[in-house]
């Protein structure tokens, strides 16, 4: 008997530590989280304070930790003092006109080959995932080489072709697998309807796979809008400069005037970790999907 | 008759044309064409250039053979540029991998606020490496850098320090910089993968007893082998060519003490104007990096499709 009713308060005794220990391990994970988003969101932070820095506190020697006043009228007064429209409206072309023909060219080719079998498909699919690993870095000789070659060194042309073959790659695979999930009934019943194969994806299909799209999209454009090694080599004046190497023109005048140097960042980095946060879903299985395919 | 005969070529042609539009041509050309004008061609201009004897203006005075890949193995700067590059894509893919494998379990647990940290983490991940790599470049100031206040407050160091001011202490804080950008990408690869392992493995495992301690390790980590290989394959080739943090944090310098096999190409062509010697270096960078191609292309199963 005495063991028989021991044992439902050693079972009550467990369930009350276990509870303890479910809470303890919570805090624990609380703590540690917030601790690890603050280290990753540091430079972001230092970058905000510089910003709003006061022009004569910025070289501070030791620097303080939060400057005396917040001058949010840096935000406007970048914009008077240096270049900074141009390379925004630079970046803006570039960047929106990449995505625009990966988009022309990555639909049509990402239907196709996820709808169809044709022989070569395997050496299609391979060439795709070839450029995905290709960084222009490595090759950014032979990309200077080639567009000395063209003759478009120093042109807008040049950088929006480039970043539209190099980043084209992530934009196939999410699109196919979007296009692949819809079932073929679908598009087969529009097509008895009388729809030609263009007009099914254009009415059908394309709409089904808007999350797809939209993420082609945004990973495109900031791809390009983050882009630098190629956008250092091909231009050399700015006028087409993109912000990235617009930047580090500053820091190479010889007393850099920091507090603009971020505040132009800022204005840079705001919207794309927006946009970024919005696809995170996809990111993963578009920049791995060559492996699994 | 004549209308007849005339009438049957128009329609083999127009047969063709409704063949030629019912395949894949159409679809996939323009595709083809930008890979092949935009990816390819640069092989192929690179390996020429390596070739070629060009001036100082990029004019070409005919061809040098090997000379540029003899000259290249000649360079004082190569074999340090060619060790360190090994060290730098060895530790920050090893570190990186190592931290990740913590976040991506923190990240997988419950606990309140976990979106936040999540949203935080892809900030680096979204900024340009450029603005991040500025921002680090400007907290390690020797002067006015909050890196070396916040030491000197915890009683760390007792002088400045500049950081950046040689090889020694610079080329640690550049691992550092790119393990930070490296991690988001590695982190949510394999927060994948553990969200891939059906909750019932963990469940069995608990039944059977196993400590926390023993299922990661013979049931969680064998399981992320996929995950944990994809990171690190890509991983390599990102930090292979890497540019824009030791572009911006060092320059390579001072003198040429943190270059990679990366930057030392780029100063070679566009600081020495040695285009042939930098295009020789640039191919055998491509060839290390379609060598990760490969084992990435092998591994995803194309090989064993066509065999």
């Amino acid at each position: 008997m005495a063991i028989l009713q021991s044992k439902p308060e050693t079972r009550e005794g467990n369930r009350r530590k276990a509870v303890r220990a479910q809470n303890g391990k919570t805090a624990v994970l609380t703590v540690t989280g917030f601790a690890v988003a603050f280290m990753f969101l540091l430079p972001y932070i230092r970058m905000m304070l510089t910003a709003v820095t006061p022009a004569d506190e910025v070289y501070q020697i030791p620097a303080d930790y939060i400057p005396s006043s917040f001058e949010w009228q840096n935000f406007i007064t970048v914009w008077e003092s240096a270049p900074i429209m141009q390379y925004l409206i630079n970046t803006l072309i570039i960047a929106g006109a990449a995505t625009i023909i990966v988009l022309l060219v990555s639909v049509p080719a990402a239907y196709y080959l996820a709808r169809f079998r044709f022989r070569t498909r395997n050496l299609v699919l391979l060439l795709v995932l070839a450029t995905q690993m290709f960084a222009p870095t490595s090759m950014v000789i032979g990309i200077y080489r080639e567009m000395m070659t063209l003759g478009l060194v120093n042109t807008y042309l040049a950088l929006i072709l480039v970043n539209a073959g190099f980043y084209l790659a992530f934009s196939v695979w999410i699109l196919s697998g979007f296009f692949a999930s819809i079932p073929y009934e679908v598009e087969e019943a529009a097509m008895i309807d009388g729809c030609s194969k263009l007009s099914v994806l254009w009415r059908i299909t394309l709409p089904l796979s808007l999350p797809g799209l939209v993420t082609a999209i945004i990973f495109t454009f900031i791809t390009a809008w983050n882009e630098f090694v190629v956008a250092l080599t091909l231009t050399s004046s700015p006028d087409i400069r993109p912000l990235t190497v617009g930047i580090t023109n500053f820091i190479g005048l010889y007393e850099v005037q920091w507090h603009y140097v971020f505040a132009t960042s800022l204005i840079a980095i705001v919207p794309v970790v927006v946009l970024f946060i919005a696809i995170e879903k996809w990111l993963v299985s578009g920049l791995t999907a060559g492996s699994i395919k | 008759m004549a209308i007849l005969d005339s009438a049957q070529p128009r329609k083999r042609e127009k047969n063709l044309l409704k063949r030629f539009l019912a395949g894949p041509l159409p679809w996939i050309t323009p595709m083809l064409v930008l890979i092949f004008g935009i990816v390819l061609w640069p092989v192929y201009e690179m390996v020429r250039t390596s070739t070629l004897d060009i001036g100082g203006s990029g004019a070409v005075r005919g061809s040098a053979g090997f000379a540029n890949y003899l000259e290249l193995f000649e360079n004082p700067n190569l074999a340090g540029a060619v060790s360190r590059t090994f060290f730098w894509v060895i530790s920050v893919v090893a570190i990186t991998i190592f931290i990740s494998l913590f976040l991506a379990q923190l990240l997988n647990a419950k606990f309140p606020g976990r979106r936040f940290v999540r949203y935080a983490l892809i900030v680096p991940w979204a900024a340009s490496v450029i603005m991040t790599a500025t921002s680090f470049r400007w907290m390690l100031d020797g002067y006015y850098g909050i890196i070396n206040r916040i030491l000197l407050d915890l009683g760390f160091i007792s002088e400045p320090i500049e950081w950046l001011g040689n090889a020694d202490t610079s080329f640690p804080w550049l691992i550092i910089v790119a393990v930070f950008v490296s991690l988001p990408f590695t982190t949510f690869v394999i927060l994948a993968g553990l969200q891939t392992i059906p909750n019932e493995v963990y469940e069995a495992a608990r039944v059977d007893g196993s400590s926390s301690r023993k299922t990661y390790f013979s049931i969680t980590l064998p399981l992320l082998r996929n995950s944990l290989f994809i990171a690190s394959v890509i991983n390599l080739i990102n930090v292979f060519n890497q540019f824009p943090i030791i572009w911006v944090m060092t320059g390579g310098g001072p003198g040429y003490t943190t270059d990679t096999t990366t930057t030392l190409m780029y100063k070679l062509a566009f600081r020495s104007q040695d285009i042939g010697v930098s295009a020789s270096l640039s191919v055998v960078n491509f060839a290390i990096v379609l060598i990760f191609v490969l084992i990435y292309i092998r591994a995803s199963g194309f090989g064993r499709k066509e065999d």
